[in-house]
C-alpha cells in the first residue's frame, strides 16, 4: 500500500522537484507572468498526452499523434478559418478515422507501432498539401480563448488541472472506464464476460482523436498560424509525459492527471534547463536524462514491491 | 520454381522497385534511367545500412526497436570528423573512435533494458536524447571536413554504380551468412520466435539481445563515417530522416514485426523502392505532400496485407 | 422436490488425438453440491469449460431445469442463465480494484453511484462467505495476496444483481487459501445450496470432499466411473475408485544403484526431503499437476541450490509455449541445441547440420518425407519426437523432461519410451515428470510432489498406481 502510494506520488513529486529548482535557479519565474510564460505550450501538450493515454490504455501505441496535431492546427488555420462547417466537419472525419484505425488493428491483429507508424506519414502527407509553409490564420475565437488570462493563477494550469480531472473522472471514476482500463488489463477476462474488445478499441482510438483535434486547435490558438511540422515532438513528448505520469505500456495502468503532470513536467524541464544556464545542446539531453532517472526510480519502487 | 521465387517476401518489394523505376523513366522518355539508378544506389545505401541493423534488433521479438539510430548516426559522424581532422593519416583512428562510441550507445541501450527494465522504445528514445546532446555540444562550433580518401570512397562510381554500394552489398551478404551460419544468427531467429523456447533450447537469450542492440549502434556509426563523407561534413540533424525510414524498410522488406524472421534482401528492395517512389513522384511533379501520403500508405499497406501474427 | 438444476448427456471432446471427454453423463440438482474427483487427465477441466460455455462439445446435449437447451451454448448463454465459474487460472483484471472487478461482470452496475453499490456488493458477500477477510474493496488486484484474489474471485461469483444463482463451479478454490478460509468456505457452500444454488467442487483434497459434497462423481480418463452419494464413500474407496486395475510391469532387474550421482537437489518450493539422480537412472516425478514438479525441473535447469554433474537438456511439455520454433523447420528445431558442435572453423556446417537432422528423423522414426519441411507439417505427436530429437541429439548427460507424453498418441509414446530406455542403457540419465501413473513403469524409482514438497520416494517395487494415488491424496497433519 505504501509502495502503490509512492508510485503514484512519483509524478507529482518529480514536478515539485523541478518547479522548485526552476524558482530556485531563477526567483524571477516564480511570478503569475513567469509561470505563464513558461507554461504556455503546456495546454497542447497535455491535451496530446492525454490522447496518447487513451491508446496506452488498450495495450497499443500511437507514433502518429505529432503530426495529426500539425494537421489539425493546418485545417485550423484554414479550412476552418474559412468555411467553420465544412472544417468541423473535416476534423470529425479525422476522428472518425482514428476509430477505423483502431478497428482496423484489432480486426488483422495489426502492430500498432507500424500502422501509427505509416499514418504519421499520411497526416503530415494532407497537412503539407493544405499548407505547404507555415501560414493561414488562427480563428479569432481561438486565439482569445488561449489569451484567456485567469486570475491568480495563469490559465495554462488551470485548464492543465480542468483537463486532468475531467479525463479522470471519466476513466478512473466511471462505470464504462473500468471497462476500458480492464481491456488493457486482461482482454480475456473482459471478453468472457461479454464486452466487446472491438468495440472498446474503436472508442478509445476516437477520443485519442478527439484529444488530438483539441491539442492541435489549442496549439493554433498559442501559435496563431497553421504549421505541418509545428507539433512533430508531440509524439515523443506525448509518450514521456504517460510514462512519467507513472503509465505503463503492457496492463491498462495508465493516470490521467499523472499524464497531465508528466506533459507539464516536461514542457517546465525546457525552461528549467534554460535558466540553468545549460547550453542549448544538452536541453534536449536532459531530458532523456529526466526520463531515464525517473523510470529508473520507478524500477526500484517496483521492484520493492515485487518482493511480497 | 518459379512459384516458389514468386512467394519469397522480398520479391515483392523489388518488383515494386523496378515498376517504379520503369514508370519514372517511361514519364521521362528514357531520359536520365541510368543517373535515377546511380542516384538511387548512392542514397539508398544508408538506409540499407542502419535498416540491417533494425532489422537484426527487430528480429529479435516483439517489442524490441531502436530509435536511436539517427542520434549515433550524428555521434559517430561528429566524432568521425573530429578526431580525422581532415587529416587522412587520422582516418583509421577516427573510425575507431566513431564506431567506439556507437557501440557504447549500444551497451548504454541494452543496459537501460535490462538492469533498468525499460521498454526498448522509451529506453532507446531516451538513450537518442542524451547521444544527440553529447553529439551536439561535442560537434558544435568548427565545420570540418572529412579527410579525402574518406570522401571519395564514399562518392566514388565505377561503371556508373557507387563503389559504397559493394561494400554495403558485401556487408548485407556478411549478415545473412551470420542469420543462416553462426550460432549468435540463428540465437536471434530463435529468441524471436520464442524466447522462452530457446531459452529453455539452452540458447543465451540476454547475451544475444545484448550483442544485437550493440550490432544496430555499430552499424549506425558506420553509416555516420560514410554519410559525413558523402556529404563532405557532419551536421547536427544528419541522421533525422533514418529513424522512419529504418523501420519502413524493415517493414517494407517483408521481415516480421513479431520477430523471428528476417529478411535481408527485402531491405535492399525496400530502400531501393522508396527512394525511386520519392524520384518518381519528384519527376511527375508531385508535391511533397503526396509523396509523404504515399509512403504513409504503402507501409499500412503492406502490413495490413501481411496481417498479425498470432498472439503468443 | 428437488429438480435438476442441470444435466449433460453424452458429452465428448477431443483435443487432436487425445480424448479428454468420451462420453460423459452428469445431474446436478438445485441445492446440491456435486463434488468431482479424478486424477490427472481424467477431464474434470475440459468438462467444467464445457458446463461454462467456454468449449463446445464435439457430441453432447444440456439440459437447464429438465429442458433441453436447444441454442449455442456459449459463455455469454452461460453467464445469462446464472452459470458461474471460478477456474484456478484467476480471471480478475491485476490493474483494477476489487470492486471495479465485480462491475466486469455485472452490466447492470453503471450510471451514477455504481462504485457505491459495487463496494456494498462485494463487501457483503465477503463478509459472508470469509469473515475477517480484511479485503477493502478499494484493494487493487495486483497488491493483493494470491490467497485473497482468489477470496475476491470466488466472493464476486457468488454476487447477484439481477437474474439468478443457478449452478456455481468451483475449480480447485482452495488451492491457495489457509485452513481457515477454507473452512469458512465449505461451511458457505453449504449454506448456499440450502439456498437452492447448485455447486460443483473440484478438489483434490478429499477430506474436503467428503464432508462437503451430497454426491461425488469420480472421473477416470475421460469418463465416469462413479456416481454415488458421498455418504456411501470413504477416503479409501475413493482413490481405490480412481485408480485401476493393478498392473505389474517394472524395468526388469532394479538398477545398480552405485552409478554416480549426476543431480541433487531439493525443491525451494518446500520440504525437507531431496531428490538424486544416478547415471544411467530414469528417475520419475509424479504426484498431481501443478504441484511442484515442473519448477523442481527448471530450478534444476537453472542450477540453482541443485548439484549437477554434466550438461543439461530440456524437453518442454508444452510445445507451444516453450518448445517449438514455429518459423523453422523440422531440422532447424532438431539442431537447436547442437549447434556450437556443429561448428567448422566458426560457421555451422549446413552438411553436418543437415546430417545430425536425418539421422535424428530416423532414429526417433518422425513421420516425414522431408526434414526440411516446416515444423508444423508435423503431427504433434511427431513435433514432440522432434523436440525429443533435439534434446537426445546434444551433447546433454541429463535430460529434463516436463510431461513431454501429454497429449500424444500411444503409438509415439511406445516408441519414445523405447528409445528413452535405450539411451539410459548408454548411461544417459533422465528427471522425468509425468502426469500420467502409467508412464512410472518405465522409471527406476520415482518422487511424489505434492504442495511443493517431496513427500514419497518409491522404489522400482512401489511403482504401482495405488502407491502413487495414495502419496498423491495423503493428507497428513505437517
Amino acid at each position: 500500500m505504501n509502495r502503490r502510494f509512492l508510485r503514484q506520488a512519483l509524478p507529482f513529486l518529480t514536478l515539485a522537484v523541478v518547479l522548485a529548482a526552476t524558482f530556485y535557479v531563477q526567483p524571477r519565474t516564480m511570478s503569475y507572468f513567469g509561470l505563464n510564460l513558461m507554461l504556455q505550450y503546456a495546454v497542447p501538450i497535455a491535451l496530446a498526452t492525454i490522447a496518447q493515454m487513451f491508446i496506452i490504455t488498450v495495450n497499443d501505441l500511437d507514433l502518429s499523434i505529432g503530426p495529426f496535431v500539425g494537421l489539425v492546427s493546418c485545417i485550423g488555420a484554414t479550412l476552418l478559418l474559412d468555411n467553420p462547417l465544412l472544417g468541423i466537419l473535416a476534423l470529425l472525419v479525422l476522428i472518425a478515422a482514428y476509430g477505423a484505425v483502431g478497428a482496423l488493428i484489432h480486426i488483422r491483429n495489426l502492430p500498432s507501432i507500424v500502422v501509427t507508424l505509416g499514418l504519421s506519414f499520411v497526416w503530415l502527407g494532407i497537412a503539407v498539401l493544405i499548407l505547404p509553409s507555415p501560414g493561414g490564420k488562427a480563428p479569432v475565437w481561438l486565439k482569445a480563448l488561449m489569451g484567456v488570462q485567469t486570475p491568480w493563477v495563469p490559465f495554462p494550469i488551470i485548464a492543465a488541472i480542468v483537463i486532468g480531472v475531467v479525463v479522470h473522472l471519466a476513466l478512473m471514476l466511471s462505470s464504462y472506464g473500468v471497462i476500458a482500463r480492464g481491456a488493457g488489463g486482461n482482454p480475456k477476462a473482459l471478453t468472457r464476460a461479454g464486452w466487446s474488445m472491438l468495440r472498446t478499441k474503436v472508442v478509445m482510438y476516437m477520443l485519442a482523436g478527439f484529444f488530438g483535434v483539441l491539442s492541435g486547435l489549442a496549439l493554433l490558438g498559442l501559435t496563431t498560424s497553421g504549421d505541418a511540422h509545428v507539433a512533430d515532438r508531440y509524439t515523443l513528448y506525448s509518450i514521456a509525459g504517460v510514462i512519467l505520469g507513472g503509465g505503463e505500456f503492457i496492463g491498462g495502468r495508465v493516470s490521467p492527471l499523472g499524464a497531465v503532470v508528466g506533459a507539464l513536467t516536461l514542457a517546465l524541464a525546457g525552461s528549467f534547463l534554460i535558466f540553468l544556464k545549460i547550453s542549448p545542446d544538452w536541453q534536449i539531453g536532459a531530458q532523456g536524462a529526466i526520463l531515464i532517472i525517473v523510470l529508473a526510480l520507478r524500477a526500484l519502487v517496483s521492484y520493492g514491491e515485487q518482493k511480497r | 520454381m518459379i512459384g516458389k521465387l514468386l512467394r519469397q517476401p522480398w520479391v515483392f518489394s523489388f518488383g515494386a522497385a523496378i515498376a517504379v523505376w520503369l514508370a519514372t523513366i517511361a514519364y521521362t522518355g528514357g531520359q536520365g534511367a541510368g543517373a535515377i539508378l546511380t542516384a538511387a544506389f548512392s542514397f539508398a545505401t544508408f538506409t540499407i545500412i542502419v535498416g540491417l541493423g533494425q532489422m537484426m534488433v527487430i528480429t529479435t521479438g516483439p517489442g524490441n526497436v531502436d530509435l536511436s539510430i539517427p542520434a549515433t548516426i550524428t555521434l559517430s559522424g561528429v566524432v568521425a570528423m573530429k578526431v580525422m581532422d581532415e587529416d587522412s593519416g587520422r582516418m583509421l583512428i577516427g573510425i575507431v573512435a566513431a564506431l567506439g562510441a556507437a557501440s557504447l550507445v549500444g551497451v548504454f541501450n541494452y543496459g537501460l533494458i535490462r538492469l533498468l527494465r525499460i521498454p526498448p522504445i522509451i529506453a532507446t528514445l531516451s538513450s537518442s536524447f542524451l547521444v544527440l546532446s553529447t553529439a551536439i555540444s561535442y560537434g558544435r562550433g568548427i565545420r570540418i571536413k572529412p579527410p579525402e580518401p574518406l570522401a571519395e570512397f564514399a562518392t566514388m562510381q565505377i561503371l556508373g554504380i557507387p563503389i559504397m554500394a559493394f561494400a554495403v552489398l558485401a556487408v548485407s551478404i556478411g549478415m545473412a551468412l551470420v542469420l543462416s551460419r553462426t550460432v549468435y544468427g540463428r540465437s536471434v531467429l530463435a529468441v524471436g520466435q520464442n524466447s522462452r523456447a530457446a531459452w529453455l533450447a539452452g540458447l543465451n537469450v540476454d547475451r544475444t539481445r545484448f550483442l544485437t542492440y550493440v550490432l544496430s549502434a555499430i552499424l549506425a556509426g558506420v553509416c555516420g563515417i560514410l554519410l559525413s563523407g558523402f556529404s563532405r561534413g557532419a551536421a547536427l540533424n544528419m541522421g533525422e530522416e533514418f529513424l522512419l525510414a529504418s523501420i519502413a524498410t524493415v517493414v517494407i522488406g517483408g521481415t516480421s514485426v513479431a520477430g523471428g524472421r528476417a529478411n535481408v534482401p527485402g531491405i535492399w528492395g525496400a530502400a531501393l523502392f522508396m527512394y525511386l517512389l520519392v524520384t518518381m513522384l519528384n519527376t511527375f511533379g508531385a508535391s511533397a505532400g503526396i509523396r509523404l501520403i504515399l509512403t504513409g500508405l504503402m507501409i499500412i499497406g503492406v502490413i495490413v496485407a501481411a496481417g498479425g501474427e498470432e498472439q503468443r | 422436490m428437488s429438480e435438476q438444476a442441470i444435466r449433460l448427456d453424452g458429452v465428448e471432446k477431443s483435443f487432436g488425438a487425445v480424448r479428454a471427454l468420451a462420453g460423459v453423463d452428469l445431474t446436478v440438482a438445485t441445492g446440491e453440491c456435486l463434488g468431482l474427483v479424478g486424477h490427472n487427465g481424467a477431464g474434470k477441466s475440459t468438462l467444467m469449460h464445457v458446463l461454462s460455455g467456454n468449449l463446445t462439445p464435439s457430441a453432447g446435449t444440456l439440459s437447464i431445469a429438465g429442458k433441453p437447451y436447444d441454442r449455442l451454448w456459449t459463455a455469454a448463454a452461460a453467464q445469462a442463465e446464472g452459470v458461474r465459474c471460478v477456474f484456478q487460472e484467476l480471471s480478475l483484471c491485476p490493474n483494477l480494484t476489487v470492486a471495479e472487478n465485480v462491475r466486469i461482470v455485472h452490466r447492470s452496475l453503471k450510471g451514477f453511484g455504481w462504485k457505491g453499490r459495487a463496494h456494498a456488493l462485494i463487501r457483503q458477500k465477503l463478509d459472508e462467505i470469509f469473515p475477517n477477510h480484511g479485503i477493502s474493496p478499494d484493494d487493487e488486484i495486483a497488491g493483493l495476496a494470491i490467497g485473497q484474489r482468489q477470496m475476491a474471485e470466488i466472493a464476486r461469483a457468488f454476487t447477484l444483481t439481477d437474474g439468478r444463482l443457478r449452478l456455481v463451479i468451483l475449480d480447485e478454490p482452495t488451492s491457495s487459501l489457509d485452513a481457515v478460509t477454507a473452512q469458512q468456505l465449505l461451511a458457505y457452500v453449504k449454506k448456499e445450496t440450502a439456498r437452492g444454488t447448485a455447486i460443483i467442487l473440484i478438489s483434490h483434497l478429499l477430506g474436503e470432499i467428503l464432508t462437503t459434497a451430497d454426491r461425488i462423481l469420480v472421473m477416470k480418463d475421460g469418463k465416469t466411473v462413479a456416481d454415488r452419494k458421498a455418504a456411501d464413500f470413504t477416503r479409501n474407496s475413493l482413490v481405490a475408485a480412481m485408480g485401476s486395475e493393478a498392473r505389474e510391469h517394472t524395468r526388469g532387474v532394479a538398477k545398480n544403484s552405485t552409478a554416480e550421482v549426476m543431480v541433487r537437489a531439493q525443491p525451494r518450493s518446500g520440504g525437507s526431503a531431496s531428490l538424486e539422480a544416478r547415471k544411467g537412472e530414469i528417475i520419475g516425478l509424479t504426484g498431481l499437476a501443478g504441484h511442484g514438479q515442473t519448477r523442481m525441473l527448471l530450478q534444476i535447469y537453472e542450477r540453482r541450490q541443485a548439484e549437477v554433474k554434466g550438461a543439461l537438456s530440456f524437453i518442454a511439455g508444452d510445445r507451444q509455449s516453450d518448445g517449438v520454433f514455429n518459423l523453422w523447420s523440422i531440422g532447424r528445431n532438431i539442431t537447436t541445441r547442437s549447434l556450437a558442435a556443429l561448428r567448422k572453423g566458426g560457421l555451422i556446417d549446413l552438411a553436418a547440420e543437415q546430417r545430425l537432422a536425418e539421422d535424428w528423423k530416423q532414429r526417433m522414426a518422425i513421420r516425414t518425407p522431408d526434414v526440411n519441411n516446416n515444423i508444423l507439417t508435423l503431427s504433434g505427436g511427431n513435433q514432440q519426437k522432434a523436440l525429443f530429437a533435439r534434446a537426445l541429439a546434444s551433447d546433454a548427460a541429463i535430460i529434463l523432461m516436463d510431461d513431454p507424453m501429454r497429449g500424444v498418441d500411444i503409438g509415439t509414446k511406445q516408441e519414445v519410451y523405447a528409445m528413452i530406455g535405450a539411451e539410459a542403457e548408454k548411461g544417459r540419465t533422465f528427471i522425468w515428470y509425468t502426469t500420467e501413473i502409467e508412464e512410472l513403469t518405465h522409471c527406476d524409482r520415482a518422487y511424489v510432489f505434492r504442495n511443493g514438497a517431496i513427500v514419497a520416494a518409491l522404489g522400482s517395487d512401489e511403482l504401482t498406481e495405488e502407491k502413487v494415488l495414495q502419496a498423491s491424496f495423503a493428507e497428513h497433519a505437517a
